[in-house]
Parts: structure tokens; C-alpha cells; sequence
């Protein structure tokens, strides 16, 4: 009896928990937008807000597939191939998800700004870094960097190289022995990065607020776009923008939960 | 083909995997590398077969050097214990990969396919995935995909060891006659001395990264180049200053000239055979075998004193 | 590497850039100072916090079986897929001053606690997870039939094997919750000495051109976000000690 009371307990603190830090205001905020549902749409639909959504997608676009090329060059480096330096590039890859973003945000603010060791180059051959799009991609790169390559590090390494060694023997070269045999075994792991990826990019908030100069219409992502309308008391607009984030955010748990066995399975 | 092994010396940081071993191998022989956990006989295959480079010596492939040739050149089909399938592929997808590699047409494919399917009689499950097979199926298939782009060597890294004792004992059986249908030199890697002994043509020992002894099984049981090849090969112990098998003791009631004197502590009766167990004046244990005829015939008893005299004794220089 | 190191470089660069003297100054501002012991303090409390609630939804996650149990599995990562300023923008409105059910921490130090709670739900839960599923219930069960009580066998055997997996967790949940912005920026008002976290106080610094100053506070959080790297590191070498 005591064991049930206990079980009991124990899923009632952890369900309580949950509701009252995650599910509770989830639900409010989309229970007050969908009690003025035209409000909203009116405020999703104007032109900054847009864009602000268009930027979103752009820098999305952009740094998914970079990192996705980086997090599998750097996987196979690290499981399989030997080098100096090998420690670091691990505690490297992983150095962005201890940071914080407004830290990530300063530092490229310093490395492209007028005064910074690259913006005097850059000045100079009329290229805009700061300010605008190239630096709000490169800080979203930063922020998004380690999901695929931590998501494949394991799973490359459970597999082995066995089946790439048969490869080999079979006559296949480096190249086609990597389309054919090991990008096929770890595409669970690539799309589950993926996946993290691309949510972390729609979600940036910080590095971007320090790079982007925040202009409306131009330099404004959804997120920023979120806290700027929250400010200019367009509590209807804060609270559309939201909810359509929330949504994707949504969706994209439920990606997580459909891919999470076949990864673990592979 | 033939297979030349030119003093092949292979290290592992501080240890030594291979020290300077050198070996024919017969072509269109089936051959066994033998020889106990750590001995290098993986090494010694993986190096054939261009997965590991050697630190010293030559690997010749019908008389060809390929010792710097890459894996993908050698022509050489490999058989890995773990079967190394390609897990997101077909059984008939696996056996094709070979060839598509090499972009034959795919008609010709399709047919080399179902001939090796027939061959190593998967013809039921080229559509499944390797993960549907049993640990004996997915060796036939690599087995299968090793052939399809007609390897001239044939080698195989353990290929029963991951599987239970009675399907290791078939698929033994089984390679020996394949190999009796497909002639290509093949040379596989076991631990197992009855693997061995059983289908070889030639057993080459190994033991600590050197070359003990090469023969045919009768040879290397008959006239063992080592004391460990005699304890390796078969069974074998002291018995004073020799090595003698158990079943070349000789037990006799009276004592004789030389003979060493010992108590029958077990007897063991395994259906043809009689197992005796002694132990010499020291407590040393000595096993003899002899034939249930020889045995009754003597009416040796639990408890009685014998006198050992061996038959063929082989004796060696000790290390 | 490159990529990464350089703009760390430039930030060091930067706050020591007008010497050793105004980067402390910066650093041992009283705005700077409380900004940090807020910083460091609300993180640590809120790692605890997670340390207890994570361990607990993680063991119901394992041992306990309910209908929607995948689901609730699934919202776990809720922080993961959710913008920052927007978890922020939720909590305000069921815990601020609209709030339907009359709670109001808005602009207080409960409301620091509450976002970070929010971010840093995931950690300790997916790190005790695997290794919780790992555990042989046998050896358990072994536990019981040499006489050793419920309590006692979750002290003595399953708290020690699942150890190493909390304290990653809290780790990783310290290192978010030192940095974490977005969520703060809405409902905690940023009121300095009192709501203001570092990193708000290193975004003040930047807007108000002071980037030298920002830079100082910076490399401190950078210092501890990679002690707490290397801690990770450790803990990690530390569980799998009995593995080798």
C-alpha cells in the first residue's frame, strides 16, 4: 500500500511540476489569443511582421544545412580518424551551448564592428556585416553549431567501421563508400540533429539582439519582433508571434518523438 | 592466386602483433591461420587484405608486390565475424554491391546475384534485411557478397565465432564444400584447433605474433614442430622430461623399466572410449585415453597403482 | 575551431584592451557585482531545484507506467523547442499581472527563479534518464533479498550509479541558466541591483557603447561557463571510472 501511496506521490509532484513551469502558461497564452483571434491575424499579418518571419527563415535556411555539413565532417573526425588536437575540437564543438548568447552576440560584435579586427577590412570593401543579414547568420551558425555533430558522434561510434571496411574490400572508393554505406547508417542521428538544429535557429534570441541592430523591417526576426511589439504594448501582436513559435516549437517536439526510437534503434 | 607473406612485422605502440613472419600460401588451397586470442593471425589477414599496413615486410599477390596496393585494388573478398552486413540494405542489395561498384550492367548483376543467393541457398530472402536473418544467415551472405565480384583470395576473420555451437559446426562443413565447388584460395582465421583440423588443407600456427609451424593437420598433429604447436594441436602433457599425448600412454599392472608410477583416481566411459584419470606420485595429474576394448580387456580399477610408459614421446627444447 | 575561437579571442582582446585597470573597474561595479551574485546565485538555487524535481520526473519517466506517459516524455523537451522570449512571454501571462489565477512575481526575484526553471527543466530529467534505464533491476532486486528497505536501497545503490548523471545535468543546467537571456528580458523588468542578471547587464553595457566594460563582464561569465565545461568533463571521466 505504501509503495502505491509513494508511486503515486511521486507522479503526482513530477505531472504538478511539469503543469506549473511548462504546460500552465503554454495554455494561457494560447487561450487568450484564440479569444480574439482576429486581433491576432491582423497582427501576424502586417508587413514587419512578415518580414520579420521571412528573416527568420532566411538565416534558418542558411545555417541549418552549414551546420549539417560541419556537424558530420567534424563526427567523422573525431570518431574516426586520429589527430593533435582532437580533445579540443570536441570541447569546441560543445563551447556554444555553455555560452551565453549575449556573450556570443558581444564577441562577433567586436570581431565585425568598425572597430573590431575585422570590420576595418570589411569597411573598406563596402561590405555590411554588422548590422545586417551576414551577421545574424553567422551568430545563428554559432549559437546552432553542436547539434549534429553530437547527435552523430555517438551513433558512428556504436556502428563501427566494419561495414565501411567491408566496403573497401568490396572495391568501393572513400567517396562512394560514404554515400552508399555511411551516410545511409547515420541518417536518424543527421535528421534528429537537424531537427534540434533548425529549432534552435527559429528560437535565437540573444546573439541576434546584439548583432542585428534590431531595425524594423530589416533587421528584425521573429523573436526580436516578439519582444519589440511587447514593448510597444501590442500585448495582441507579442502574443500572435508567440503562438505561431509555439506551434512550430510543438511540431517540432513532435518530430523529436517520432525520430527519437529509429535513432535509437540504429 | 598465391599469397606471399615476406617478413610482415606489425606493432601496436608497445605491442607486438607480428614479428617477422613469413608464409606460403598454397594457391587454391583452403589454409587456416590458427593460434589463441592476441596471436596476430587477425593482424596477419587484415594486412592481406590492405585494412592494416605493416610496419615491415611484403604482402605478394600472385607474384605481384601489393603491399602499399589500397584495399579496393587487391581484389581480395573479405568475411568479417561480425558479418559486417549492410544494415540498411537488402540481402540482394548487399550481394549486388560488389558489382555496382565496379557499374556492371544491371542485368549481369541481377543473374550473379541469384547465382550466389542459389549458392549459398538464401534464394528466399534476397528481399529481406539483415536484421530479419539468423547470425547463420547473415554469415551465408557475406559469404555471398565476398564472391559476387570474383575475388581472387577469399578470406575469413573468424567467421563461426559469433555463432552457436552447432550452426559453426554446419557452416564448417559447409565452407569445405564450397570450397570444393569454388576453388579460390581461401584463408580463414580460427581459434578453434577441430575447425581447423577439420576442413584445411594447410594449418599455418601462430602464437605471439610468430610463425610456430606450417602443415597439413596430419603433420602438424603428428610432428609438431613445437611444444606449443603439440599442445595446441590436439592434447598433450608432461610426463616427467616428455610431452606425450593421452592416448599414446601405455597403462600396465606389473612395473616396468622407466615406467612412471601412477594411481587411477577417475574413470570416465565415453562411448567408444575409456578416459583415465591418475595422478603420479607427486599429485601431478596425468590423463589417459584408451579404447573401451583395450581398457575392459585390462580391467584396470578406481584406485589402483599403474605403471606409464609412453608410446611416442616428443621432446623439445625447453624455452 | 576557428570559427569559434576567434570571436572569443576579440572578446578577451576587447576587455583588456584599455588595461588591467578599467577591466576591473568594470568587472567590480556595484551594478556589475550584483548583477553577478544574482547571476550565480539564482543559477546554483535553481540547479538544485533541478537536481530534486528533474530526478524525480525522471524516475516516473522510467519506473512508472500511465497513459500519456509519451506525451508527457515529449514536453520535457519543451524548453528545447520553444524561443526563449517567448517561454518568457508565457510565464508572464500566467504568473504576472494579468494573470487568471492572481499569482504576480512579475518584476521580482521568484520571477528570475521561474524562468530558469523553465529553461533548465530538460537537463537534469535527460541526463538521470538513460542511466536510470540502464540500471539492472536485478541488482535491485538483490538489494531486497539481502534485507535492505526501499529507502535504503535507493540510497546505497541506485543513488551512487545515478550520481555522475545528475550532477552532468546540473552542470549543464548551471551553465544555461549563468547565461540565459531571453526569457529574462520580459518578466523580470531588469531592475538594476535587483532583477538585473549579468547577462542583461553586459547588453546594457553594449547599448550604452561601454563594450569594453561589457567585454570584462563577459570573460567573467565566459570563465565560468568553461569551468563548468571542464567539470562536465571530469564528472563524465569520474562515471565511467569503473567501465575502464
Amino acid at each position: 500500500m505504501k509503495r502505491v501511496l509513494s508511486r503515486l506521490g511521486l507522479r503526482s509532484i513530477a505531472l504538478a511540476y511539469l503543469a506549473v513551469i511548462l504546460v500552465g502558461p503554454l495554455l494561457i497564452v494560447f487561450w487568450r489569443t484564440f479569444q480574439d483571434a482576429s486581433a491576432a491575424w491582423d497582427a501576424l499579418t502586417t508587413p514587419e511582421t512578415i518580414h520579420a518571419f521571412k528573416l527568420t527563415l532566411i538565416i534558418t535556411a542558411i545555417a541549418v544545412p552549414v551546420n549539417t555539413v560541419f556537424g558530420i565532417v567534424c563526427a567523422l573526425a573525431i570518431v574516426r580518424k586520429r589527430f593533435w588536437g582532437k580533445g579540443l575540437l570536441n570541447a569546441f564543438i560543445d563551447l556554444p551551448l555553455a555560452l551565453s548568447p549575449v556573450v556570443v552576440g558581444l564577441a562577433l560584435f567586436l570581431l565585425y564592428g568598425d572597430d573590431g579586427w575585422f570590420g576595418g577590412w570589411l569597411s573598406e570593401h563596402g561590405i555590411q556585416v554588422l548590422f545586417a543579414l551576414p551577421a545574424m547568420v553567422i551568430a545563428t551558425i554559432f549559437v546552432s553549431l553542436p547539434f549534429v555533430a553530437r547527435e552523430v558522434v555517438p551513433t558512428l561510434r556504436e556502428i563501427g567501421d566494419d561495414q565501411e571496411q567491408a566496403a573497401f574490400t568490396l572495391g568501393a572508393s572513400g567517396w562512394q563508400t560514404f554515400w552508399r554505406i555511411t551516410l545511409p547508417s547515420i541518417r536518424w542521428a543527421v535528421i534528429y540533429g537537424v531537427i534540434l538544429t533548425t529549432a534552435r535557429c527559429l528560437g535565437e534570441y540573444g546573439a541576434v539582439a546584439v548583432v542585428s541592430g534590431r531595425l524594423q523591417g530589416e533587421t528584425e526576426t521573429a523573436t526580436l519582433r516578439v519582444q519589440e511589439r511587447w514593448e510597444a504594448f501590442d500585448v495582441a501582436g507579442a502574443y500572435a508571434i508567440s503562438i505561431v513559435l509555439a506551434m512550430i516549437a510543438i511540431l517540432v517536439l513532435v518530430a523529436m518523438t517520432a525520430i527519437r526510437p529509429k535513432e535509437e534503434r540504429a | 592466386m598465391s599469397i606471399l607473406v615476406r617478413n610482415v612485422s606489425k606493432r601496436f605502440g608497445d605491442f607486438v602483433a607480428l614479428d617477422d613472419v613469413s608464409l606460403d600460401v598454397e594457391s587454391g588451397a583452403l589454409t587456416a591461420l590458427l593460434g589463441p586470442s592476441g596471436s596476430g593471425k587477425s593482424t596477419l589477414l587484415r594486412i592481406v587484405a590492405g585494412l592494416e599496413t605493416a610496419d615491415a615486410g611484403e604482402i605478394l599477390l600472385a607474384g605481384k608486390d601489393a603491399t602499399a596496393l589500397a584495399p579496393q585494388k587487391r581484389n581480395v573478398g573479405f568475411v568479417f565475424q561480425h558479418y559486417a552486413a549492410f544494415k540498411h540494405m537488402t540481402v540482394r542489395e548487399n550481394v549486388a554491391f560488389g558489382l555496382k561498384v565496379r557499374k556492371r550492367p544491371k542485368a549481369e548483376i541481377a543473374d550473379r546475384v541469384d547465382e550466389l543467393l542459389n549458392l549459398v541457398q538464401l534464394q528466399n530472402f534476397g528481399h529481406r534485411y539483415p536484421a530479419q536473418l539468423s547470425g547463420g544467415q547473415r554469415q551465408r551472405m557475406g559469404l555471398a557478397r565476398a564472391l559476387a565480384p570474383e575475388p581472387q583470395v577469399l578470406l575469413l576473420d573468424e567467421p563461426f565465432g559469433a555463432l552457436d555451437a552447432r550452426v559453426r559446426a554446419e557452416l564448417r562443413e559447409w565452407l569445405r564444400q564450397l570450397h570444393d565447388v569454388v576453388h579460390v584460395t581461401t584463408v580463414f582465421v580460427t581459434h578453434d584447433q577441430d575447425e581447423a583440423m577439420e576442413i584445411s588443407d594447410q594449418i599455418a600456427v601462430i602464437n605471439h605474433g610468430k610463425l610456430e609451424q606450417v602443415g597439413s593437420p596430419r603433420e602438424l598433429y603428428d610432428e609438431p614442430a613445437t611444444e606449443f604447436v603439440m599442445t595446441f594441436v590436439g592434447d598433450a602433457q608432461p610426463l616427467g622430461d616428455v610431452l606425450v599425448r593421452p592416448h599414446d600412454l601405455e597403462l600396465s599392472a606389473e612395473p616396468t623399466d622407466g615406467a612412471v608410477e601412477a594411481m587411477i583416481v577417475r574413470v570416465t566411459l565415453l562411448g567408444r572410449d575409456a578416459k583415465v584419470e591418475l595422478h603420479d606420485t607427486s599429485g601431478a595429474e596425468i590423463v589417459a585415453l584408451m579404447t573401451r576394448a583395450d581398457f575392459d580387456d585390462a580391467g584396470f580399477w578406481r584406485g589402483q597403482n599403474v605403471w606409464l610408459s609412453p608410446r611416442h614421446e616428443r621432446v623439445f627444447e625447453s624455452a | 575551431m576557428v570559427f569559434v575561437g576567434l570571436p572569443l579571442a576579440a572578446l578577451m582582446w576587447e576587455a583588456t584592451s584599455e588595461g588591467s585597470q578599467s577591466f576591473w573597474d568594470a568587472v567590480s561595479s556595484p551594478e556589475a557585482v550584483a548583477a553577478l551574485k544574482l547571476t550565480v546565485g539564482a543559477s546554483l538555487g535553481v540547479s538544485v531545484l533541478n537536481a530534486v524535481l528533474g530526478t524525480i520526473t525522471a524516475w516516473v519517466l522510467v519506473r512508472d507506467e500511465f497513459r500519456g506517459k509519451i506525451i508527457v516524455n515529449a514536453i520535457i523537451d519543451l524548453p528545447f523547442a520553444l524561443p526563449t522570449i517567448v517561454a518568457g512571454l508565457t510565464l508572464l501571462a500566467l504568473y504576472g499581472p494579468t494573470s487568471p489565477v492572481g499569482i504576480d512575481v512579475a518584476f521580482s526575484r521568484t520571477a528570475i527563479v521561474l524562468a530558469l526553471m523553465f529553461v533548465t527543466l530538460p537537463f537534469v530529467v535527460r541526463t538521470v534518464q538513460p542511466v536510470l534505464q540502464e540500471l539492472d533491476p536485478e541488482v535491485e532486486e538483490a538489494a531486497h533479498s539481502l534485507g535492505a528497505s526501499q529507502t535504503r536501497t535507493f540510497v546505497r545503490v541506485i543513488l551512487p550509479n545515478i550520481l555522475p548523471g545528475i550532477l552532468s545535468g546540473v552542470a549543464l543546467a548551471f551553465a544555461k541558466a549563468v547565461g540565459e537571456f531571453g526569457s529574462l528580458v520580459i518578466i523580470t523588468g531588469n531592475i538594476p541591483f535587483q532583477t538585473e542578471v549579468s547577462s542583461v547587464h553586459i547588453f546594457g553595457r553594449i547599448e550604452s557603447g561601454d563594450s569594453a566594460g561589457a567585454a570584462a563582464v563577459a570573460t567573467v561569465l565566459l570563465g565560468i561557463s568553461f569551468l563548468t565545461l571542464l567539470s562536465i568533463g571530469v564528472i563524465r571521466h569520474y562515471a565511467t571510472r569503473h567501465d575502464r
